[in-house]
């Protein structure tokens, strides 16, 4: 298949749901303030501009090139789409893409997609506007400022949100955060280096072509220092949490079992009825045993009327 | 030439396809969430959650063999839980040696993994459903019905519209590529050029793209504005649920209700 | 001596099952000129995306005496040229330099030759100023000809055109019928413009529906009106 995303995409099953909860909550404030500043703009013109940029990011996704060995670099986009539009349409662009991805093409859960709307989107798109804006500065308007915010930005949106990545895997208990945390900051720091070089080859080619679209986004760089000081903020506390949390992953099972981040281990279905109820079988095999009894009448049930359903359209 | 394929839905005649699309949406979500909250290990919920989803393939007409197939695209992912196997406290079950690593199977670690990855295996196959059955202009009003501000509908709408002419630019993009990425015949030469080389055609690829998008997106505003677009979003009101739907809807969240208080045991 | 392109009982299927190609067998010789002909949908650029292997069907392809095989593939993308029909897709570089260069970049040939592979391509082509040139705001005829230059570059034994001349001015189409009469290597073109192929093409192929239903000399069966009507095509 042809689409073949970052593996970045938090699937159902992985995010323990408080973490989902509290990863929702995160990501539904910041699109409604990103929906909130970008109505404000009254430029009509945007909304189909973010439609259509959406669609291009995630078409952009398919486009790919060999690393070595059969691995391929891709695009995540979070980086373009700030340094294009802004970071308030560009958290609605990459929130557009990650949602459809999830709702469509089932790369990454729905329950998940709060936290993957937050990673990719939130945190990629505010540590992006971050070092974009601050290499910038430094540039003062001199066009390797575009090229070498345009790498930076790229590269550490992807280190920062795998980052992010390892950490709520660590939270939800799925594997441990010295293991979790370098694993995703490895992969990615690698795969970064993909989304730099595609990013500033992208922008090489508009600056050639339409350097007024370079410049109107210049102009949507609009988030103010509280934005600046949230991506760094982000950014750091990654960071520095990271680092602390791989080197302590026992802290961190602690600090999810103490707030109750974890799932119970087990359900107490078995321990009420006593140890044994058959000789030599225990509870746990038989309620497995009766579910697979009730699961099979089940499904044949169903399948006995679709079939007796369809042979009377037939017939009919 | 068309991307065709890429569509999930797949149009049948079909209960679950004929069922309210906000119903659809709420059911799918409550499924994801009940597995969600089942505890690791409750293999018996399991099965009843895997026997509800297949019994919902069924009646969707979709085939099980296809929406299988689809969920095994979800396995990768699995790869990320495979170290909790070997660092979760608990009574051992094997141990092996890598040089001089001696890595050991605890049987709490080993079931963690196996309830992770059984949970995303069982809701990636509820989100096939829901997509496979649903068109997507449905989704959008299943997602306005939940309350997702039109404005980001609207960017959702055309996004997708857009989605299948910006994908086959890009297939032709890539094709045009490939057609160029030849081999010389003199021997010796390092075919392929340097990755960052083919990273940047790859990124001038992208922004190829992205600037067709740009200048589209520009047709298409003065498309809307000719037809009376002013900025604002304006939409149908959702039409009412049925009662059918409703008891739809309540008999979906009851049973998932009942399997969630198996996992506790009331 | 081999054929340029032999094309043997070739099928293919896109992935929703449509059959886009029903045994197709077409054999042309080294620096013949041929127009493929036939309706929308008749299956033209499906059998022209298969001369380098991009779509792989069921059937043998032979192209400059290769096989079209994965294995092969590297080699046959350097003897075809395949000019699409939106020149939007080809030009993904910034500048028309670095686009013509992108063959002999990747074919890793050292960079005076790429340099001579360039001007040498550009100049065929008439466009020999606009190396600099940002593609993206050429005109249609302008881009189409930086297309070619963009497989001359590779130095290929066939060219593949698929519709070169759609969506183009008088001037620019006359100018581009001159380029390709001149140009001596093998050429099988895709396209709907019957007064170019009486013009430029001695043997013309229609094909609908998936397979070949004339091949033969442009002069008789461009005489034989019953036959062109049937396929939804005008005697020019
Ligand atoms: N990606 C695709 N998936 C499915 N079917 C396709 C695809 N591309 C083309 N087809 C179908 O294959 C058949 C042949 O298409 P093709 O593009 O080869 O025609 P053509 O002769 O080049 O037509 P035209 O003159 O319009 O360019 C058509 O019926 C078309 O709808
Ligand atoms: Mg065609």
């Amino acid at each position: 298949m042809l689409y073949a995303p970052l593996p970045m995409h938090i699937p159902d099953g992985f995010l323990s749901v408080a973490v989902s909860v509290v990863l929702w909550v995160l990501t539904v404030i910041a699109v409604a303030i990103s929906l909130r500043r970008v109505s404000a703009d009254l430029d009509e013109r945007r909304v189909p501009m973010m439609g259509v940029l959406a669609a291009a990011i995630f078409a952009g996704q398919m486009l790919n090139f060999t690393v070595a060995g059969g691995t391929s670099g891709h695009l995540m986009g979070a980086a373009l789409a700030t340094i294009l539009l802004g970071p308030w349409a560009a958290i609605l662009v990459m929130t557009t893409v990650v949602g459809v991805q999830a709702l469509v093409f089932q790369d990454g859960g729905l329950l998940a997609l709060g936290g993957n709307i937050f990673n990719m989107g939130v945190i990629g798109v505010l540590v992006s506007y971050t070092v974009y804006r601050a290499v910038q500065k430094v540039a003062g308007g001199q066009k390797w400022g575009l090229y070498v915010g345009g790498f930076s930005a790229a590269w550490l949106s992807i280190f920062i949100a795998a980052l992010a990545v390892g950490l709520q895997l660590a939270l939800s208990g799925i594997s441990p955060a010295n293991i979790a945390i370098p694993a995703m900051a490895g992969i990615h720091a690698l795969i970064g280096v993909g989304e730099g070089l595609i990013t500033v080859g992208a922008l090489v080619f508009i600056y050639a072509s339409r350097r007024d679209l370079i410049e109107a986004g210049e102009k949507q760089q609009t988030g103010g220092a509280i934005v600046w000081f949230a991506g760094l903020a982000i950014a750091i506390a990654l960071a520095i949490a990271s680092p602390l949390a791989s080197s302590n992953p026992d802290g961190l099972e602690w600090v999810a079992e103490e707030k109750g981040f974890l799932d119970a281990a087990q359900g107490p279905l078995y321990e009420i009825i006593p140890d044994y109820v058959f000789p030599g079988v225990s509870n746990e095999a038989v309620a497995t045993i009766i579910a697979g009894i009730i699961g099979v009448v089940i499904v044949f049930g169903v399948a006995a009327g679709v079939a007796y359903s369809r042979k009377k359209r037939l017939t009919a | 030439m068309h991307i065709h394929f890429l569509d999930p839905y797949h149009h049948r005649i079909s209960l679950v396809h004929s069922l309210d699309a906000r119903v659809k949406f709420v059911l799918t979500i409550a499924f994801i969430l009940t597995t969600a909250l089942t505890p690791h290990a409750a293999w018996p919920v399991y099965i009843l959650l895997f026997a509800t989803i297949l019994a919902a393939t069924l009646l969707s007409e979709l085939g099980i063999g296809f929406v299988l197939g689809r969920a095994a695209l979800a396995f990768p992912f699995v790869l990320a839980a495979l170290p909790v196997i070997f660092t979760l406290p608990g009574p051992a079950l094997t141990s092996f040696s890598i040089g001089d690593w001696t890595l050991t199977v605890s049987q709490s670690g080993l079931e963690r993994f196996i309830s992770v990855a059984l949970k995303s295996w069982i809701s990636v196959q509820a989100a096939i459903v829901l997509a496979s059955s649903t068109p997507f202009p449905d989704l959008m009003m299943a997602m306005r019905a939940v309350g997702v501000p039109r404005l980001l509908v609207a960017i959702f709408g055309l996004m997708w519209r857009y989605l299948f002419v910006l994908a086959d630019e890009a297939l032709r993009l890539l094709r045009a590529r490939a057609a160029r990425s030849g081999q010389a015949d003199q021997p010796g030469l390092k075919n392929g050029g340097s990755v960052t080389w083919r990273a940047r055609i790859a990124g001038g690829m992208a922004g190829n793209l992205f600037l067709r998008g740009f200048e589209r997106s520009d047709r298409i505003y003065m498309a809307m504005v000719a037809r009376g677009y002013d900025g604002e979003v304006r939409v149908a009101p959702l039409p009412p649920l049925h009662a059918g739907s409703w008891l739809a809807l309540g008999s979906g969240l009851a049973v998932l209700a009942i399997l969630l208080g198996l996992a506790y045991w009331l | 001596m081999h054929h340029s392109i032999e094309v043997d009982d070739l099928y293919f299927a896109y992935p929703d099952g449509r059959k886009a190609l029903q045994g197709v067998s077409l054999h042309i010789e080294p620096c013949e000129k041929v127009a493929l002909v036939g309706p929308n949908g008749a299956g033209k650029s499906t059998l022209i995306l298969h001369l380098n292997g991009i779509l792989i069907g069921k059937g043998l392809i032979c192209v400059a005496g290769l096989p079209v095989i994965k294995s092969n593939l590297g080699k046959v993308r350097a003897r075809v040229g395949l000019v699409f029909q939106n020149p939007d897709d080809q030009l993904f570089s910034p500048t028309v330099y670095e686009d013509v260069a992108y063959g002999p970049l990747y074919q890793g040939l050292p960079p005076d030759e790429v340099q001579n592979r360039v001007s040498e391509a550009l100049e065929t082509v008439r466009m020999a100023d606009y190396s600099r040139r940002v593609s993206h705001h050429l005109s249609v005829g302008e881009k189409k000809r930086i297309a070619i230059a963009t497989v001359l570059s590779m130095k290929p034994e066939v060219l593949v055109l698929d519709e070169p001349t759609a969506g183009m001015d008088p001037r620019a189409r006359r100018s581009l019928i001159n380029l390709l009469r001149d140009l001596p290597i093998t050429m099988l073109v895709s396209t709907h413009d019957m007064l170019m192929v009486r013009e430029l093409f001695e043997r013309m192929v229609i094909m609908d529906d998936g397979r070949i239903v004339a091949d033969g000399q442009t002069e008789v069966i461009m005489k034989d009106e019953a036959l062109l009507n049937a396929h939804g095509l005008e005697k020019p």
